[in-house]
């Protein structure tokens, strides 16, 4: 137990503080990189909760995908620092009301399950005995759910043919490659033979 | 003291021999994979390779690694330290640490993951970042253009690459390594690359890409880049690019034995008397020479050419397999329990 407590201490303690560093440091590529150490972490814990597939999860999606994708936006931009940070404190109210809402709201959450009688039973979905959680959580998706989550998977397809169309635009005049009409060529469209008559030419 | 010892401390003795033993010869087979590389290339346009150093020049991989390890690491001024020292280090890391979940026998494996195929997915989905990272923290054009081709065309394949893994998941009911090589026992005939044949060549040119190697090599494209991200590197902090990008076709031939391969199983049931690692050793090779005859073939894929064939071809085809494996087995009643 007390390697599982120090890993604990471990994960908690570097989410804690490279979270903090995201808002703090000066580069925006450096947030990002912190901000990934930050997934990796929280994916330790996830470990230690026992829910290895969720941790693997975060790995591939977030830190795989999407923060790359933040992360080549981000050093792309051509950014001055020294502006970035003048509008620092005027945000930082409305940072920290966001701020305190969200706690609120995990404590309101982690209270009501400390205080109350049985704490298992709480849980929305305790993982069932010998179930791995993969399968645990495969039947809750799949079968339990199955019409929410294929709805959710829709609003997702919608949202990203949204995407497509608002940034589809075809321009007049490019010429593309078009690999099937290279493909379905053959010789007798492109080459001819002819037998040139000496000192005559073509 | 006693509850020390044996709770804690002999099985971290236990556990870093393992590591060693798997490590040790993971890097000596990535420096004489460099070696057959050259050989096998010499081979193939008629050119002797190494021969100078050492009989038939087989210490030729250990002169480079000296020569490497005794060179002037220099970090270019305007680069940013920190990330620009990490950046390798990162990519040999995560090239080493991903062999934790390979089965090379019955019950030979550090970690027996439930979720082992999918540790192995998240690791080398991270591998992008070593080489985003290294491109831009050099903070030259050379090296950043390489970088973001090379991420680029990272992710693109990765997405076919899961969609193959999932068809082989639906067809062994596990994502334990283990299991996927123990469901492909009793002869060549049980193997999945038979049964997946066509997401058998998918994969196999998906794993190049990955990899960056010819004819996906675009971020090193000498041509036009240089040599792509790890431009301004320079002794050992290249050598870990080096070690990691080896390591990571190691690794990806490793995890096509397993998926497709029959992993340390006999191609047939009389051979079984030879043991599990040896053949798993073979089928690595067998893809490994499969990497360097493609890189003595075929010239190298332009960028735009590289993407269509990421996202037009690989991505619909293995969707279509995908639904077709799943509807196979939901059809005639064949779903692994």
């Amino acid at each position: 137990m007390v390697v599982q407590a120090l890993a604990f201490y471990l994960f908690a303690t570097v989410a804690v503080l490279s979270a903090t560093a995201v808002v703090t440091v000066r580069n925006p590529v450096h947030s990002v990189l912190l901000l990934i150490l930050t997934f990796f972490n929280a994916a330790g814990l996830f470990v230690l909760l026992g829910a290895e597939f969720l941790a693997m999860l975060l790995v591939v999606v977030y830190v795989g995908a999407v923060a790359v994708l933040f992360l080549f936006v981000v050093m792309m931009l051509d950014i001055n620092f020294v502006e970035m940070r003048e509008g620092f404190l005027n945000y930082l109210p409305i940072g920290v009301l966001i701020a305190l809402v969200l706690f609120v709201e995990l404590a309101f959450v982690g209270a009501g399950w400390a205080l109350s009688d049985d704490k298992v039973a709480v849980l929305a979905h305790p993982t069932p005995a010998g179930l791995t959680n993969v399968e645990a959580l495969g039947q809750l998706i799949y079968t339990d759910y199955a019409y929410i989550f294929q709805a959710a998977g829709l609003v997702l397809l919608v949202a990203m043919i949204g995407a497509i169309v608002l940034t589809l635009r075809t321009r007049e005049g490019v010429r593309r490659q078009k690999i099937s009409e290279q493909v379905k060529r053959d010789r007798a469209d492109t080459l001819e033979v002819k037998k040139v008559p000496v000192g005559r030419g073509i | 003291m006693e509850l020390l010892w044996d709770g804690y401390i002999e099985p971290l003795v236990w556990i870093v021999a393992k590591i060693l033993a798997i490590v040790v010869p993971l890097l000596v087979a990535v420096a004489y994979l460099t070696y057959a590389e050259r050989k096998v290339i010499g081979a193939m346009q008629l050119r002797k390779g190494p021969n100078v150093v050492g009989p038939f020049g087989l210490l030729q991989p250990l002169a480079d690694g000296l020569k490497l390890f005794l060179k002037e690491t220099i970090v270019p001024t305007s680069a940013n330290k920190g990330v620009f020292i990490i950046a390798p280090m990162l990519t040999f890391i995560l090239a080493i640490i991903a062999w934790a979940v390979i089965p090379f026998d019955e019950g030979m494996v550090l970690a027996d993951l439930n979720v082992g195929i999918l540790y192995l997915f998240a690791i080398s989905s991270l591998g992008v970042y070593g080489i985003v990272m290294a491109g831009w923290a050099s903070n030259s054009k050379y090296a950043f253009l390489g970088a973001l081709r090379s991420g680029a065309q990272m992710v693109s394949y990765e997405i076919s690459i899961g969609l193959i893994i999932i068809s082989v998941l639906l067809t062994t009911g596990s994502l334990n390594l283990s299991d996927i090589v123990r469901g492909q026992g009793g002869g060549i005939w049980e193997w999945n690359f038979i049964y997946h044949l066509p997401m058998f060549v998918v994969f196999i040119v998906s794993i190049l890409a990955e990899t960056n190697r010819a004819p996906f090599d675009l971020p090193e494209a000498e041509a036009e880049l240089v040599s792509g991200y790890n431009v301004d590197y320079s002794a050992m902090t290249f050598a870990l690019f080096f070690l990691g990008e080896y390591a990571n076709m190691i690794l990806m031939s490793g995890l096509c034995a397993v998926l497709f391969l029959g992993g340390w199983t006999a191609p047939l049931p009389v051979l079984d008397f030879i043991p599990g690692p040896i053949w798993f050793i073979l089928k690595i090779c067998f893809v490994l020479f499969i990497f360097l005859w493609v890189r003595a073939t075929f010239p190298r894929y332009r960028y735009d050419q590289l993407m269509r064939l990421g996202w037009k071809v690989f991505l619909p085809l293995s969707f279509a397999w995908v639904m077709l494996v799943a509807t196979f087995l939901v059809a005639f009643d064949k779903v692994p329990a």
